[in-house]
């Protein structure tokens, strides 16, 4: 081994590692605030990848028509569950989230597509697809069992994860796809190339990470729903909608997949179950932290990366095996450190 | 005068069994009204269901709005607000940040202005508005509780044994605010088992038994009563 190749393989484990890192606290976040192991992150990845991908290649995607119909699905169910107390104002504001605003997304998806849009304005639209996807899916889920166990939840976010998986593959098809890169500049420095895109990666994550950390910090929004985290009943006893509080947790965790999403198909050719495996190493780091620690979720997510690239260089068969491997040593030690808890303790 | 809170023929259950059985109470405007009674009577049941926390059935109103209609969300918004026994303080947070949390419901410039009013009502608070609030006392968790809830702007304070585990000296301080509260405009509904204390300061009362009020009347009159003063008050 020299020295070239161990920073080689350090800067492909770093840029892989900020990938994880922000799925990770993503998965912090949305277990935090609304107790579901958020299974289908990867396919918010895939989506965000694949949407901008086609949407770069000046097809509609698939995705822009799923959000109507999600957002018809949610709409329906608000008229269900709320068929008791119905008034003009809440219908009205069910209207407005659940069909207008999908509309306006794929009406706005339907007119900007295009071989020359500006890759901006692919971003926004990819960004805007799958947060309503995302937003739609807990409401429709996730929302009318939110009362339920932590197992419960996480069936559900099995079969979500399976559901949107099969969707994909009809969008997407089975061919894998790359988007172009933000940016074709680079640079050296020594033996390392860094590209316009790796540096976007960790610029971007970077960035994220100081917005949670802003939002959670300072705004009353990121308080309410670190409130419903620490203590549900406390946050509806103040007047925070738990239910809301979950949306904008799923929006926060699709909003963060999509952007990781739309960062690696530059660099990655991605395939509509690609993200599952993307997901599951955020889901490692996430795991090491406890599923509580957001800085302990990061640092293990780059750890998480920088393992992932040596072992993918010594014994690449095994590599997947290496990583997840890692989960073992961590959850004995859980379990040894921590006493026995209740199953449910809410 | 009409009620702010009336409930009546309320039946509370916990699967089978009832806790509550045909309660009915009502709390005017400006008033304060206890509910005395022993361990499990089944005075914090009938708390939670009025805040929504369990299911009501009977029938139950605030401020003219039928609660049945409201989520717990939409009564704190109504003016509805419990401080629970558990109190369900956000531990991991700090002071200040729990008060704002109360007034998240309310516009910012109500908001500030009803963070001044409790600061003033517990100065100990504003003292430790950095501290995290699961390393406050007993006493100040409790300050801390009604301090939340008073940031809501509620018309109806419900308190859930606000003087459990607490040292007296606090609890003497803990009566006193509720007294103030009373003259600033709140309504507060008490549940508490220090029932010599509660009747000092209450306008009514209400005795509660094995999940049935035995006795209702002027606090005057139920101090006075024989059998209250042989089971709840020691003399």
């Amino acid at each position: 081994m020299n020295t070239t190749i161990v920073l080689f393989l350090l800067q492909d484990g770093i840029t892989n590692g900020a990938i994880y890192a922000l799925l990770g606290l993503a998965l912090v976040l949305v277990f935090a605030v609304t107790r579901v192991i958020l299974i289908p992150q990867g396919e918010f990845v895939t989506y965000g990848a694949l949407t901008y991908a086609t949407l770069a290649s000046g097809q509609v995607p698939g995705t822009a028509h799923l959000v109507l119909a999600m957002g018809i699905a949610a709409f329906g169910l608000d008229l269900l569950m709320r068929r008791r107390t119905l008034r003009l104002g809440s219908v009205g504001r069910s209207l407005a989230i659940n069909i207008i605003l999908p509309a306006a997304i794929l009406a706005l998806t339907l007119a900007l597509t295009g071989k020359e849009t500006p890759i901006a304005i692919n971003i926004a639209l990819s960004l805007l697809i799958v947060g309503a996807i995302g937003l739609f899916l807990y409401r429709i889920a996730f929302a009318p069992i939110a009362h339920t166990s932590v197992l419960v939840l996480l069936i559900a976010a099995v079969g979500c994860h399976l559901a949107l998986q099969g969707i994909g593959l009809v969008f997407f098809g089975a061919e894998g796809q790359r988007g172009p890169p933000l940016s074709n500049a680079a640079f050296t420095i020594a033996p390392l190339r860094f590209s316009g895109q790796s540096i976007a990666v960790y610029a971007v994550t970077l960035a994220l990470i100081a917005g949670l950390w802003l939002l959670f910090s300072f705004t009353l929004y990121g308080k309410a729903l670190r409130a419903t985290a620490v203590n549900r009943l406390g946050a509806r006893l103040v007047g925070i909608r738990t239910a809301m509080s979950g949306q904008i947790a799923f929006l926060l965790a699709a909003v963060i997949g999509a952007i990781s999403g739309i960062l690696i198909v530059p660099i990655t050719t991605l395939y509509y179950d690609t993200g599952f495996l993307i997901g599951l190493k955020g889901f490692v780091a996430a795991i090491i932290g406890g599923l509580v620690s957001y800085p302990l979720t990061a640092v293990a997510a780059l750890f998480v990366g920088i393992i992932e690239a040596f072992s993918s260089f010594y014994a690449s068969n095994f590599k997947e095996v290496i990583v997840f491997a890692l989960i073992i040593p961590v959850l004995l030690w859980r379990s040894l450190a921590t006493p026995a808890a209740d199953e449910e303790d809410d | 005068m009409s009620a702010l809170l009336r409930v009546s023929d309320a039946h509370i259950a916990y699967g089978k069994v009832e806790a509550v059985r045909g309660a009915s109470l009502d709390v005017a405007a400006n008033e304060i009204v206890t509910i005395v009674g022993a361990n499990g009577a089944g005075k914090t049941t009938l708390l939670n269901a009025i805040m929504g926390i369990l299911p009501l059935k009977g029938g139950a109103s605030f401020a003219g709005i039928d609660l049945a209609r409201l989520e717990i969300e939409d009564r704190v918004v109504a003016g509805l607000s419990l401080v629970p026994e558990h109190r369900e303080l956000f531990a991991a947070m700090g002071v200040e940040d729990n008060l704002r949390l109360g007034a998240f419901r309310i516009g910012k410039a109500v908001a500030a202005h009803a963070l001044e009013r409790v600061y003033t009502l517990f100065p100990r608070l504003k003292e430790r508005r950095l501290q995290l609030a699961g390393t406050l006392s007993g006493g100040e968790q409790q300050m801390l509780a009604m301090g939340r809830a008073l940031m809501g702007s509620p018309k109806l304070l419900m308190l859930d044994e606000p003087s459990l585990g607490l040292a007296p000296i606090i609890v003497a301080d803990i009566f006193r605010t509720i007294s103030e509260l009373r003259a600033g405009g709140v309504s507060v509904l008490l549940v508490e088992q220090n029932a010599k204390a509660a009747l000092q300061i209450a306008d009514r009362a209400y005795v509660m038994e094995l999940g049935e009020f035995v006795l209702q009347g002027s606090a005057k009159d139920v101090a006075g009563d024989a059998r209250v003063a042989a089971s709840y008050l020691g003399v």
